[in-house]
């Protein structure tokens, strides 16, 4: 008994017995760190090595081995030259080795000159020279782009295509979810038959019909085309009512004894209690909407709409794929995303897990 | 001190929204009066049905109607009525087992190819999903830490998600790097078939794992604490309490999960495309993305042979939710 | 009280008033643009010059990801959406959409002359109308490290060397040195089709149809095939992406990984600035094959949008934007190969002081005479890009062993014929 009573609650799961047990290590125990551990490299490491590598040059960037931070070639001043020249770390034929300037390079040779003694130039077969480097950050993978375009602007398109977006789907979802968990009503499961078999049509396959629609309402260009078509989630109306069908009948009944309007049922005893799911769809809207990339690319071609998953892609030619834009612009987006995150980490961790499964 | 300042914004925050509840009172009071109660259903699913009748089913009819035309022109009334006759073709195939005998031979890959993802990614993604709600429901240090750490990939975009991964897996990239330290030779992922649709499935898993993690942590959760306590009284073995307690009571959560990764398996498209461009040839080339293809890559875009396709996958689909929900029904009763 | 409302109203109404008439007096254009390089912000430019000159019009450059401009815009032409002005590369296949900005042109003639042989590829067929202008016109023709052949010691083939010749030059000197990639080529139809026609490829029969798989071709592919597997080329290019995914492999190049690059012109303005002095990347020549030494001309075109409202103005700023010295300028700083006759003779000033870039334009424009007729009249064919993508997309997977060559052939020839005969279906 004494032993039982050592468990803490809401901690017990399967391998609970390690204490009780006095200290006798379960080989589960050495499994469990040895895979946290590894989880952590490989959850963390891609995003931590993607950030790093987003501030290499473009010559960083394809060099083999990578280097692990980014790195940029030294330039000196030498006398007698109006620009600054690259620095090489050179292995002379006597086997020494010299930090020289390259002025210039001619086929396989390069000539060079030591910037302590610039009266004399030297000639050096390229194969013996290797770059003198320093850690460099290349903040022009972000400037760049940037500075082409809008960036504030579209920022703001994105944050109102994700709020007014997210609104009304929870607006509209959770009323709908509402007549489908609290009422009894002939055609109830007809509709939950549609909403269920739409649920796994995925979007991509009925894009042109939706423009045909949204032409014909002549909303392109403009953020509505963006924000209304997604509103209407089979996966929100889901996901509320089954949450919603775990309500206590016995709350809405006392309610209409006391003569409240069916609305004010909805939204003074139904909505708060299912917050829970609600704060999910939430998060979830606000996912689907701020990472959405293909349908904006049909429907908005203004850049005064575009949303900051157009415009980053914007530098995207025909013909060049240039990795450190794409690499800097990609931790753009992500940035929200984590800082997002880092602070709702545990309400959204702990909301999942409380809604996903009553 | 925090407390009180997250409530304070969270007041604050939900003031518009009181606002627009409260005036909604009035007009809706009288529309319930209009309909009674009894049409009150009605109202409520007004808003939901009319935004997914116009963007959803109305496309979906279009959809319909464009599988039964062919030609380019855009508008259903200025396209060729070609009866079944896309249908027809996807459905000419000598050996349906061999997709290189079918006149759309990709369309074939693709349901072959997603078969073979599907049954690989939902049994690895379970599993590893199973196996990191029991880690984190053991005893351990920073357990909300490590919680996030294997959510937040769930967060990014499927865009991101490929770019981080095909950065790494490039012929020049960090793994390769890595595989060179060792002593080994670079592998260039993307050109064989198998790595390919390896990469495909566990990248797609690293992405998703840690929602259904937490479904399943909810459940392990859910499991009364008497009965582990009950066991360990009786000395009974970890791996016995594992197969005899928590599986069996975690087994609605496990179907669940199963159910929404099937589904999230048949839509894989994204991810993949920006991974693998569904090469090498057409070894991770999928059924939406051949949908994809074919209504939007080629230069004579296809929306009828695209919306045939379209509809074959939604019917099967149809089915498939179906037959998961007579399974589940039977459960519920049972 | 009253008052004071009646007063707010009326300044509202009269603030509204002013946006609607400042809105109505000046004609926004829109002109939707794509970049590979610099192209975007010297556009930029020439249009603050016209709207300086223009105060009653006012252009907005919308730039969007080449994705949009290839997959999205077809969608958006066909629904009577889109912008005014458009920088397309499907010519031929979005010629019903373009307007015909003759009946608004001052001086038509001057685009016969300067522009004449590229109208035709925006002309739907058995029309004069004259649609739009090049921004800039490509050459497709392979790059070398001459650093590397010169590291290895290895001649460079001169003038009238063959594909062969080239493909066992880059192998050996790969070899020596240990370079990953010997010789690779983008993986793309149109950088095909150059050596396809050289190695004899028609691409048409008489009668004008498309006819893609003949002997030509067959030996180009085969000698593709053949040099994938004896590694003379690597995968990763046309093994590695299914369907027609463009891949190119200018990184590898740049990073001195491949020893011949097979591309185009348009690469010169970025290995200008990425490769600069680290290696001397020199453009060569097209190598010959028994039929013909020639690349494939190509490049992308303005155009009005016959949707647009604003007709008059559309043709008002591309008549601006085709005047000789903006072209000029605009050629010269993007290092683009002029789409202009009258500078292509004149010779255009190009901004840079790379004398291999220097080289390699003049490389390319050399080319220009020598491109084979077939192959002028399949970059002016409407349906080109059907024959291109059918013929990388089963090479792919002929490459990977997916299909064997003659299966791929098959496909080929019936993946052409599908997708005109759904097009033409009536």
């Amino acid at each position: 008994m004494a032993e039982a009573g050592t468990l803490r609650p809401g901690l017990k799961g399967l391998l609970t017995a390690r204490r009780g047990r006095g200290g006798k290590r379960h080989w589960t125990d050495w499994f469990a760190y040895l895979y946290l551990l590894l989880g952590v490299v490989l959850m963390f490491g891609p995003v931590v090595w993607l950030t790093l590598s987003s501030f290499k040059t473009p010559a960083g960037l394809v060099e083999f081995p990578p280097t692990m931070l980014p790195l940029g070639q030294i330039a000196v001043e030498v006398e007698g030259h109006d620009k600054p020249l690259p620095l090489y770390r050179v292995t002379m034929e006597d086997g020494t080795t010299r930090e020289l300037a390259q002025i210039r390079r001619i086929g396989i040779i390069s000539q060079m000159v030591d910037p302590a003694a610039p009266g004399e130039t030297l000639k050096v077969p390229i194969a013996q020279r290797e770059p003198v480097r320093e850690f460099r950050m290349a903040w022009e993978n972000y400037r760049d782009p940037l500075e082409r375009f809008d960036f504030v602007k579209y920022f703001w398109n994105s944050v109102i295509v994700t709020a007014v977006a997210t609104i009304i789907t929870l607006l509209i979802n959770s009323m709908a979810a509402y007549a489908l968990s609290i009422y009894e009503f002939r055609g109830r499961n007809a509709i939950m038959l549609l909403v269920i078999g739409t649920l796994m049509i995925p979007i991509t396959v009925i894009l042109v019909p939706v423009y045909l629609v949204v032409t014909q309402l002549n909303m392109v260009n403009t953020l509505w085309a963006v924000i209304l078509p997604g509103a209407a989630t089979p996966t929100g109306v889901f996901l509320l009512r089954q949450y919603m069908l775990t309500i206590p009948r016995d709350l809405i009944d006392a309610a209409r004894m006391d003569k409240a309007s069916e609305w004010s049922i909805y939204w003074r005893v139904v909505m708060p209690l299912a917050m829970p799911a609600i704060a999910v769809l939430a998060i979830f809207s606000v996912m689907w909407r701020w990472n959405e990339f293909l349908w904006p690319l049909i429907v908005l071609n203004r850049s005064e709409v575009y949303t900051l998953q157009v415009g980053l892609n914007a530098f995207q030619g025909e013909l060049d794929v240039q990795w450190h834009y794409i690499l800097a612009m990609t931790v753009v987006t992500l940035i929200p995303v984590v800082l997002v995150f880092a602070f709702l980490q545990r309400f959204i961790t702990t909301g999942i897990a409380n809604a996903g499964m009553k | 001190m925090t407390a009180t300042l997250k409530e304070r914004a969270a007041t604050l925050a939900a003031l518009p929204v009181e606002f627009l509840f409260r005036a909604l009172e009035t007009p809706l009071a009288f529309v319930q009066r209009l309909v009674g109660v009894r049409g009150m259903p009605w109202v409520f699913l007004l808003p939901n049905l009319a935004f997914f009748g116009i963007f959803v089913v109305i496309p979906l009819f279009i959809n319909f109607a464009f599988s039964l035309t062919g030609g380019t022109a855009l508008y259903p009334s200025d396209r060729v009525y070609a009866g079944t006759e896309q249908y027809a073709f996807l459905f000419d195939c000598e050996n349906f087992a061999d997709p290189i005998t079918c006149r759309e031979d990709r369309f074939w890959k693709g349901i072959y190819n997603t078969a073979v993802f599907i049954f690989f990614q939902v049994s690895f993604l379970v599993l590893f999903s199973l196996v990191t709600a029991l880690v984190l429901n053991m005893k351990i240090r920073a357990r909300g830490f490590f919680r996030a750490v294997f959510f937040f990939p769930v967060l990014l975009s499927p865009v991101v998600v490929a770019l981080i991964w095909k950065w790494i897996l490039l012929r020049d990239g960090l793994l390769n790097a890595f595989l060179v330290s060792l002593g080994l030779d670079k592998i260039l992922f993307f050109v064989s078939p198998e790595w390919a649709m390896f990469w495909a499935i566990f990248v797609s898993i690293w992405a998703h794992m840690g929602f259904y993690t937490l479904i399943l942590l909810a459940g392990l959760q859910a499991i009364p604490p008497d009965l582990y306590e009950a066991a360990e009284v009786d000395g009974t073995s970890r791996e016995r309490v594992f197969f005899r307690i928590t599986l069996p009571l975690l087994w609605p959560n496990l179907l669940v999960v199963i159910v929404l990764a099937l589904i999230k398996g048949v839509q894989i498209f994204d991810e993949v495309f920006v991974l693998t461009g569904g090469g090498p040839g057409t070894a991770t080339q999928f059924i939406v993305q051949y949908i994809y293809n074919t209504a939007f890559t080629q230069q004579v875009q296809n929306f009828g042979l695209a919306a045939a396709a379209s509809v074959v996958l939604g019917t099967v689909l149809f089915v498939l939710t179906l037959t998961q929900l007579a399974v589940t029904r039977k459960r519920d009763n049972g | 009280m009253t008052m004071r409302w009646t007063s707010v109203f009326t300044a509202g109404a009269l603030a509204l008033a002013t946006i609607a008439t400042a809105a109505s007096a000046q004609t926004e254009l829109r002109m939707l643009w794509y970049n590979d390089g610099n192209e975007g912000e010297v556009m930029q430019s020439l249009l603050d010059r016209f709207e300086a000159e223009n105060p009653d019009i006012s252009v907005t450059l919308d730039v969007v990801p080449y994705k949009a401009i290839l997959e999205s815009l077809p969608v958006q032409l066909a629904a009577g959406e889109g912008p005014d002005i458009a920088r397309v590369t499907d010519l031929g296949g979005l010629a019903p959409h373009y307007l015909d900005l003759r009946p608004y042109l001052g001086d038509p003639q001057y685009w016969e002359e300067n522009f004449g042989p590229f109208l035709d590829w925006l002309r739907a067929p058995g029309t004069d109308a004259i649609p739009g202008f090049m921004t800039q016109l490509t050459v497709t023709g392979p790059y070398v490290n001459k650093t590397l052949f010169e590291q290895a010691g290895v001649e460079m083939p001169g003038e009238g060397a063959t594909w062969d010749d080239w493909a066992a030059a880059s192998k050996e000197v790969a070899d020596k040195l240990d370079i990953a990639i010997p010789m690779a080529w983008d993986r793309s139809g149109h950088r095909v089709a150059g050596p396809a026609i050289s190695m004899g490829a028609k691409m048409f029969d008489e009668n004008g149809d498309p006819a893609l798989v003949d002997d030509g071709l067959k030996l180009m592919a085969q000698k593709l095939y053949d040099w994938h597997q004896d590694g003379t080329m690597s995968k990763e290019l046309w093994g590695s992406v299914s369907g027609s995914t463009y891949l190119g492999a200018n990184e590898d190049f740049a990073n001195a990984q491949v020893v011949m690059y097979m591309s185009g012109s348009w690469q010169v303005p970025q290995f200008a600035s990425t490769i600069g002095d680290a290696f001397d990347w020199w453009a060569v020549p097209a190598p010959c094959g028994p039929a013909a030494c020639t690349g494939m001309p190509g490049g992308a075109a303005l155009v009005g949008i016959k949707a647009t409202e604003h007709p008059e103005e559309v043709a008002k700023l591309m008549e601006f934007l085709a005047q000789e010295d903006q072209l000029s300028d605009f050629y010269g700083e993007t290092l683009f190969i002029p789409g202009h006759l009258g500078l292509a003779k004149t010779g255009v000033d190009f901004a840079t002081e790379d004398p291999r870039a220097s080289h390699a334009l003049k490389t390319f424009a050399a080319a220009v005479p020598g491109i084979s007729p077939i192959a002028y009249k399949l970059q002016g064919y409407v349906n080109n890009r059907v024959m291109f993508n059918a013929m990388i997309s089963r090479l792919g997977e002929a490459i990977v062993g997916e299909l064997t060559l003659d299966q791929a052939y098959e496909r080929m020839t019936d993946d052409v014929a599908k997708q005109i005969a759904e097009k033409e279906r009536k």
